[in-house]
């Protein structure tokens, strides 16, 4: 039973996990822009959550009204002033610029808030658990985080394959003169791709300050999770996405009941087994 | 039908980095006017049409469309305002279905007569496998979804970069067939073609280009067998 | 009879320029004090582990974020060959390389099944592995580290004076070696290649280069100079950690920004870099994360804006070239039927 406890609670925060990764992969699909500034937005997401706890004395929930917008605001503004300007054939411009800007972030945060670990408090709901089955208990909030992941990836199928914006962001992927030609101006469908992945983003950093301590120095390795993620799961799949969290959430969830030095290893070992074995990643999407 | 043209494009130069595509080129479309672009591989006759659609820009020179100059604009900008490109190739959206495709095409909501119910009455075929995703069409299929695409805009001048390429003759005639009806929607064309035959066929008006230079023009029914290919091979 | 030359008349009077350099370098112990000679081996470092970052990048395409890897590995491997077998600190450094080039060809085959900005995130992951590693080994000090022993730092001479001469002079003769060895790769045949493939990778594939091979090859050897290296900095450290060992701030991004500036893809690049990497660290020491944070937005800057660096500038506006590295064809006189 404790075993079962042990991989439900890594399911779990693979949803969380899936979060992080689905804004990484939506990038690489629409504009093959991998983000290396990635995980330190979600930090800076949930600094911004807990400047908006704190100046409005609302629950870190409430704040996500203020932090998606925010975030999705900077994002679009991000790609249209910054990365925009990276995209093309060579692969250096838009991986130095935003490995600069996940410095410049870092340190930033630093300055701002210094390198005290923090944790946002969600209130009552946070010690709130109920029973599956005997023995077996799961918490509220990693519930509700799950099912709001799980949410998330739903809505961003839901979005890609039935909206118009869907439809110009595989066009765009697909062949960017042409789809120029037929009138969409790429370089608003780039920024409001990266809008909607810094607003998954904030959704992700607001769950990860309640959930966890956080301080500016914990983006990169959120960036490293959400990867492993997405090549476990396998390139181009949400879905896949989602399965590639979960499996690397139980991994450390595995590894960190063995030997609590081994949370994090476990999960890297598992993701370069896969890359060995498979590296395609477990469900991968047959492009077309 | 109003005289002045539609489409000026005035003594244009076009370039490749330093390599030089194009060399004073002047055409002229009217309302309604079908126009054939003819040339032999590397003439320029693509290249032309990427000036006007907005995909290239020109070093020098004037692109006039319904009186306003359009030089240098992007092509975005040129399909709202009219112009519509059936590039060559074909070039759907290999990951969405061919009605996707076809809203794409329209996604700008430009007025006029051209929806998809329309499109799918011009062309059934593509209403028969309007959920196939467009790689699984054959190649005429593929030309008409792509000129049903460029249709949904509802542009006002529509160009067509070599649509018989890679199709069975029969398959052409059957594309060609239906660009009358195209036209008596009220739509302009300027069609770049190597089949000569169908090319003078279709227009009205035809232009042949000879290593990026307007070698010869006049109308269809005016130029001989000799002249055309004195002007294509440059004899 | 028609060759190929490589100088240029900026390349020699570069080449003498770094000939008087260096020789007022190799005797800095006469006339620096103990801090310049400090300051000085930790510019060398910087200098080789940049050029390496410059050839794995710049020329063989290979973006590593990662490389701090084979900076902890040397050093690691160092402090275990030191302490547990009682190797001669200085021989470890030269061990370090071949069994870092050792390494890097399994952690090749896996990370090589990622491409372009993926490979990238790829090698950081190894390098977490590895620190994670690093942190499990309760002989080298576990999650704190250690330090060398006193009876290793003897062995290796008996006045802490001339240890640190000999660490310079290590580090200087190391940097020159690490250095000269690149050029000499560039102006190989296995170069040209490598300039085809900086160029234009796809082209180089279809002009029958083994583009796959010859990425393997520079990133076992950039594997070889990196793991020496490192072995050399926590040599000079005296104590290693795994968060100093595989610190990505100290071995990635400055590497980076090193290389940035200075410009990416050129020799001389690292060299210019590294001055003024130094000189604006001297400058804005006192700032602490406000330095940090506009070294990211000069990099920023420069790679949108002068994408080729601060020597990039100078060679196209000027066409300089330090270092005989260029090809160009000199024709000969045409002699008669026979020779």
């Amino acid at each position: 039973m404790q075993w079962f406890n042990v991989i439900l609670q890594g399911v779990l925060i693979g949803g969380l996990y899936a979060m992080f990764a689905a804004g990484l992969s939506l990038i690489f699909g629409v504009m093959r822009l991998v983000n290396i500034a990635h995980g330190d937005l979600i930090v800076l997401a949930a600094y911004i959550s807990l400047m908006v706890v704190q100046s409005l004395d609302v629950d870190p929930l409430t704040s996500l009204v203020f932090v998606v917008p925010a975030m999705a605001a900077i994002g679009y503004l991000l790609q249209r002033g910054l990365l925009n300007r990276t995209l093309g054939d060579d692969l250096l411009p838009p991986l130095l610029v935003t490995f600069g800007l996940s410095i410049i972030i870092q340190n930033g945060l630093l300055e701002l808030f210094t390198a005290d670990s923090r944790r946002l408090q969600a209130g009552p709901i946070e010690v709130e658990t109920f029973q599956l089955a005997p023995g077996v208990w799961i918490g509220a909030l990693p519930l509700i985080q799950f099912a709001v992941a799980v949410a998330v990836i739903a809505g961003l199928q839901g979005l890609f394959y039935r909206t118009a914006l869907g439809r110009a962001f595989r066009a765009t992927s697909d062949d960017q003169p042409v789809a120029q030609l037929m009138g969409l101006d790429t370089r608003h469908v780039f920024a409001m791709a990266m809008a909607l992945s810094l607003a998954v983003i904030a959704i992700a950093g607001v769950f990860l300050a309640v959930r966890t301590n956080f301080d500016p120095a914990i983006g990169p390795a959120r960036l490293i999770f959400g990867f492993e993620a997405v090549i476990i799961g396998g390139l181009g799949s949400m879905w896949g996405t989602l399965a590639g969290g979960i499996i690397l959430g139980v991994a450390q969830a595995v590894g960190a009941q063995v030997d609590p030095g081994w949370q994090l290893l476990a999960g890297h070992l598992v993701f370069l087994a896969i890359l060995a074995v498979r590296p395609q990643g477990l469900f991968p999407k047959v492009s077309g | 039908m109003p005289d002045e043209a539609l489409l000026d494009v005035k003594a244009i130069d076009a370039f490749y980095g330093d390599f030089q595509a194009l060399f004073s080129v002047s055409i002229s479309v009217r309302t309604g006017q079908v126009v054939a672009v003819i040339g032999a591989n590397g003439a320029g006759k693509s290249t032309l049409l990427k000036s006007i659609a907005g995909l290239m820009h020109p070093h020098s020179g004037e692109i006039l469309f319904d009186g306003k100059p359009t030089a240098g604009l992007p092509a975005f900008d040129m399909l709202g305002r009219g112009v519509a490109l059936v590039p060559e190739g074909r070039r759907l959206f290999p990951s969405l279905t061919v009605e996707e495709n076809l809203l794409i095409g329209g996604q700008m909501r430009r007025p006029g007569p051209w929806t998809l119910a329309r499109v799918y009455e011009l062309f059934p075929a593509l209403a028969e496998r309007r959920n196939l995703p467009a790689p699984a069409l054959s190649g005429g299929q593929q030309q008409m979804a792509a000129i049903g695409r460029a249709l949904m805009a509802n542009p006002r001048l529509l160009l067509c970069d070599e649509i018989s390429l890679g199709l069975a003759p029969v398959v052409v005639r059957d594309i060609y067939t239906q660009l009358p009806r195209i036209v008596a929607e009220g739509l302009s064309l300027i069609i770049v073609e190597q089949d000569i035959v169908q090319a003078l066929r279709a227009a009205n008006h035809v232009y042949c280009l000879q290593e990026g230079r307007v070698a010869l023009h006049g109308p269809a029914g005016g130029l001989t067998r000799e002249t055309i290919s004195a002007a294509y091979f440059g004899a | 009879m028609s060759r190929v030359e490589h100088a240029t008349r900026s390349s020699r009077v570069g080449i003498v320029v770094i000939a008087v350099a260096v020789a007022g370098l190799a005797l800095a112990p006469f006339w620096g004090d103990r801090q310049t000679l400090r300051l000085l081996a930790e510019m060398f470092t910087f200098v080789a582990l940049a050029s390496l970052w410059n050839l794995l990048a710049g020329y063989a395409g290979l973006v590593s974020v990662g490389q701090q890897a084979f900076v902890g590995f040397g050093g690691y491997l160092l402090f275990a060959l030191a302490i547990l077998w009682d190797v001669h600190p200085i021989a470890a450094v030269f061990i370090a390389g071949p069994i870092g080039a050792l390494l890097a060809v399994p952690v090749a085959a896996l990370i090589f099944r990622l491409r372009g900005a993926y490979f990238a995130i790829g090698t950081w992951v190894v390098a977490e592995v590895f620190r994670l590693l690093a942190s499990q080994i309760s002989v080298l000090g576990g999650g704190s580290g250690i330090s060398l022993p006193a009876s290793v730092v003897i062995a290796m001479a008996p006045t802490r004076q001339m240890r640190e001469f000999e660490t310079y002079w290590l580090a200087l003769a190391l940097t020159i070696a690490i250095f000269s060895a690149i050029i000499a790769l560039l102006r190989s045949r296995h170069g040209l290649a490598l300039t085809a493939i900086r160029d234009n990778e796809l082209t180089a594939q279809s002009n029958g280069i083994d583009v796959a091979r010859i990425k393997l090859i520079v990133y076992v050897l950039t594997a070889f100079g990196t793991s020496m290296i490192g072995a050399l900095i926590f040599l000079q450290k005296l104590r290693i950690s795994p968060d100093t060992a595989f610190s990505v701030n100290d071995w990635t991004a400055f590497v980076i920004f090193i290389t940035v500036i200075g410009g990416i893809g050129r020799v001389e690049g690292p060299v210019i870099g590294t001055i003024v990497f130094f000189v604006l660290r001297q400058m804005l020491a006192d700032l602490g994360s406000l330095y940090l944070l506009m070294m990211g937005a000069v990099a920023i800057i420069v790679m949108l804006w002068a994408p080729k660096g601060l020597w990039g500038l100078m060679a196209e506006r000027f066409g300089w070239q330090a270092l005989p590295l260029q090809r160009h064809l000199v024709l000969g006189k045409e002699t008669g039927g026979k020779s």
